[in-house]
């Protein structure tokens, strides 16, 4: 996934949450909007051309209709697009499926890029609960990975259990710790942690730019900056062929689900969430929740970058997150916010990425085409989570009130 | 001169097969290996200094030389190529690597299908280089040409998963004298070469230099010496002056270190980076350039006065080759003007006069095998001896050891 596109996307997401945020807030808050609109209107005596009105609740099943429609539309698009480079978009989409699951080989690849986004999702997640726009899940990989990488270089000696159980403790720590940052500044200052996780991406990224030119730049490497792959000893140990973060990130789907529905901090989460007067009237230490919140979505991703340096990379690169950070932030809304959704999304967005690199191989695509497939899929999608809750009201038609 | 040979050969697998004795230990492996290449390097010249070709050489010791690897028949051949960016470029560095696989595709008539290319794989992402060499071996290849230097390590590790899969990778220093080798070549020879056209072509006595790495990198430094080297031949008052994007493939910055040079006053733009745009920048300023990798005059017609350019098929051909025949030896390869690997591109018409004559009298030379380069006094422009007269850089100072500016070079 495309970096850039990400957090465009990202911010697409945000700005509509905001917006049904505010209207969530007054209980008649979609009644009072209609009438706001229809007051502007009779003052200034011209109508526009198109309104947005919120949606009365949908049914599930109008739901579940509207995406499969979204889905065909998406797919009706991408083929229209691979038909106009000159291929057969019927069977581009099934390379896309076979080149993810053809072989056990291919099989583990797509679990290899499965596993950092679903725990990145799921950190994020924790926050976004809260309502705290923790755009930060990259930075907060790449500090859990730095920590990691720590233990993994300069103390590859050690047990190989004891070694990746500190590596894991390192890799919380790090993304804890890149977490607590913009949250303690949020709770005492008030900042926008929004700009704040943001930033701190950038200053993660670059100290891994320092170290492999610095301090840890490998002394094989003959003046190339480059950190040594690590030692066998420092490399998670493989599971089905696949390093064993795919156990790990499981086990993290039902802990954060049970966390999230089933206990009392995952309830003082939501309610933060909804509102942090109500949760300070009800006797709870906003500050205190927010803090520690913070500190477990980037702990969590901080987990998922030394799993990915340790388990994929068996090395420290610029890559490590590569813009996992920021596609799990459109995994994590796509799913609405639940572990078991983010699962099967992850999923999704794993075989199509696979999917898309033996694509451009197999047809001389350019990877740049396969970027745009994945694009116009993600467009649609998103929008129909748009018409989900707001439809568009043409001039001179009336606002089907209910 | 076949005993010679056949000795050196000898010993340089002796050497290798040490190197792989030792895996275990990550840094004792690689200072063995380093010396392994030593000794194979000059091997490769000893042979190719017989005859005319690189791609001769093989087949002149066949006798001398032992495969490690079984034979793989022509038509059972499947070759993956990961490059770092898309070939479709047009120019640069994958394009160049890519034109060398179509060579070599033609040169031993293999089909579309037996090629498959992987673009754009971030060098610095392990997993994604793991993920396209996979989806390689899954498409049955049994030979990976890897062509950028930050896919050394992932190659090292898949070489020994897959013991039956030949990995070869371009510009780096690791092999393990089986199924894993690092190809390179003497590019500093065509470097020496186009400094002459750019001494003789300056006004303001002041040359850039878009360098990829900074200082401590051998190869990019030594590449930087040997065009001042070659300036200096022609125009000892001329000064170099050198800036670092620290990036292999950076379009912006390159552009951005050239204009930072162009303002200084220079009037020749030489570079070591992956995209023609020091020289689209020094023609935007009209003046001129030396291009690199691929033949730039395509890229800036009014700039470029000749360019650095590699010929890849000399050694996808040789590779392949020795594949198809058996005698694919995992040694290093590293060859030079002599046996086509590097040259400059043909000269523009508005290089200073006496251009041509001056560099054919240097390639004279460096053909003969008497001189090259890094041979008699270089001083640094720290004023330090690092060869003195009557000696010559070994290879592996040349690949790793070059961390010094010559004297003509401006440091930052």
């Amino acid at each position: 996934m495309n970096q850039g596109a990400g957090k465009k996307i990202m911010q697409n997401q945000n700005g509509i949450n905001q917006v049904s945020n505010n209207q969530n807030t007054g209980a008649q808050g979609i009644e009072r909007q209609s009438t706001g609109n229809t007051e502007i209107h009779t003052r200034r005596g011209i109508e526009p051309l198109l309104r947005i009105v919120k949606r009365p609740e949908l049914t599930g099943r109008q739901i579940i209709l509207l995406r499969l429609l979204a889905v065909l539309l998406a797919l009706a698009a991408g083929g229209l697009f691979i038909l106009c480079l000159g291929y057969n978009p019927f069977t581009v989409y099934a390379t896309i499926l076979s080149g993810a699951m053809r072989s056990p080989m291919a099989i583990q690849a797509t679990v290899k890029i499965v596993v950092p986004l679903l725990i990145a999702s799921l950190g994020v997640t924790l926050a976004f609960k809260m309502r705290f726009w923790n755009i930060g899940a990259e930075g907060q990989m790449i500090m859990g990975a730095i920590f990691a990488s720590y233990f993994a270089l300069f103390h590859a000696g050690w047990n190989h259990w004891v070694l990746l159980a500190v590596m894991a403790l390192a890799g919380v720590l790090g993304g804890a710790l890149w977490g607590l940052i913009p949250a303690f500044f949020k709770a005492k200052y008030g900042t926008n942690e929004t700009l704040f996780t943001l930033m701190l991406n950038y200053i993660a990224l670059y100290l891994v730019s320092w170290l492999q030119d610095g301090p840890w730049r490998d002394p094989g490497s003959q003046g190339f900056g480059k950190i040594a792959r690590f030692d066998k000893n420092a490399a998670l140990n493989k599971v089905f062929g696949v390093h064993c973060g795919w156990i790990v990130a499981l086990v993290l789907v039902v802990v954060v689900f049970i966390y999230l529905r089933y206990t009392k901090q995952g309830y003082e989460i939501s309610v933060v969430g909804e509102s942090q007067e109500t949760a300070r009237y009800a006797g709870m230490n906003v500050r205190k929740i927010l803090l520690r919140t913070m500190a477990l979505s980037g702990g969590v991703c901080g987990l998922g970058g030394m799993l990915q340096a340790a388990g994929a990379d068996i090395t420290l690169t610029m890559g490590v997150a590569g813009g996992v950070g920021f596609t799990a932030i459109i995994v994590a809304w796509l799913s609405q916010l639940n572990p078991m959704t983010i699962l099967v999304v992850s999923a999704l967005f794993g075989i199509l990425e696979k999917g898309s690199s033996v694509v451009q191989s197999n047809f001389g695509l350019s990877t740049d085409c396969a970027d745009v497939l994945q694009g116009i899929i993600l467009f649609f999608i998103l929008g129909c989570e748009f018409f989900i809750r707001y439809r568009f009201v043409g001039r001179g038609q009336k606002d089907r009130g209910e | 001169m076949k005993k010679v040979v056949g000795i050196v050969l000898v010993l340089a697998m002796v050497l290798s097969l040490a190197a792989c004795g030792s895996k275990d230990d990550g840094k004792t492996t690689a200072a063995a290996q380093n010396d392994g290449t030593t000794a194979a390097a000059p091997a490769e010249t000893a042979a190719g200094g017989e005859t005319e070709a690189g791609k001769e050489a093989g087949a002149e010791t066949e006798g001398a030389k032992e495969g490690v690897m079984p034979a793989i028949a022509k038509e059972d051949l499947k070759i993956g190529v990961i490059h770092i960016t898309d070939p479709a470029e047009g120019s640069g560095y994958t394009y160049t690597h890519d034109q060398g696989i179509v060579g070599m595709q033609k040169n031993l008539g293999l089909s579309d299908d037996q090629i498959v290319r992987k673009n754009n794989v971030n060098d610095s992402d392990a997993t994604a280089i793991e993920t396209a060499i996979q989806e390689c071996l899954e498409e049955g290849c049994n030979v990976i040409f890897a062509t950028s230097w930050g896919f050394m390590d992932t190659c090292e590790a898949l070489a020994e998963e897959y013991p039956e899969v030949i990995f070869s990778h371009g510009t780096g220093y690791k092999s393990n004298g089986k199924n894993f080798n690092n190809y390179f070549g003497r590019i500093y020879q065509a470097r020496y070469l186009s400094g002459i056209a750019a001494g003789l072509k300056t006004e303001s006595n002041k040359i850039g230099y878009v360098a990829a790495m900074g200082k401590d990198n051998s190869e990019v430094t030594g590449g930087c010496d040997a065009f001042a080297m070659g300036v200096y031949s022609v125009n000892p008052d001329a000064e170099i002056y050198v800036r670092v994007t620290n990036s292999w493939f950076d379009p912006e910055g390159e552009t951005q270190a050239a204009n930072a040079l162009l303002d200084l006053g220079c009037d020749v733009i030489g570079q070591h980076c992956d995209t023609p745009n020091p020289q689209l920048a020094a023609e935007a300023a009209g003046v001129w350039g030396v291009g690199y990798n691929s033949d730039m005059s395509k890229d800036a017609p009014k700039a470029a006065l000749t360019s650095v350019v590699w010929d890849w098929s000399v050694y996808y051909t040789y590779a392949v080759e020795s594949i198809v025949n058996g005698t694919w030896t995992g040694e290093n390869y590293f060859a030079g003007l002599k046996e086509g690997l590097v040259d400059i591109a043909p000269l523009a018409d508005f290089c200073a006069e006496s251009t041509e004559e001056k560099i054919s009298e240097a390639r004279e030379k460096l053909l003969s095998g008497e001189w090259d380069v890094f041979s008699g006094l270089i001083e640094t422009n720290e004023g330090e001896v690092v060869c003195e007269e009557g000696q010559t850089l070994d290879d592996a100072t040349i690949t790793g050891g070059i961390n010094w500016y010559f004297k003509n070079i401006v440091a930052e």
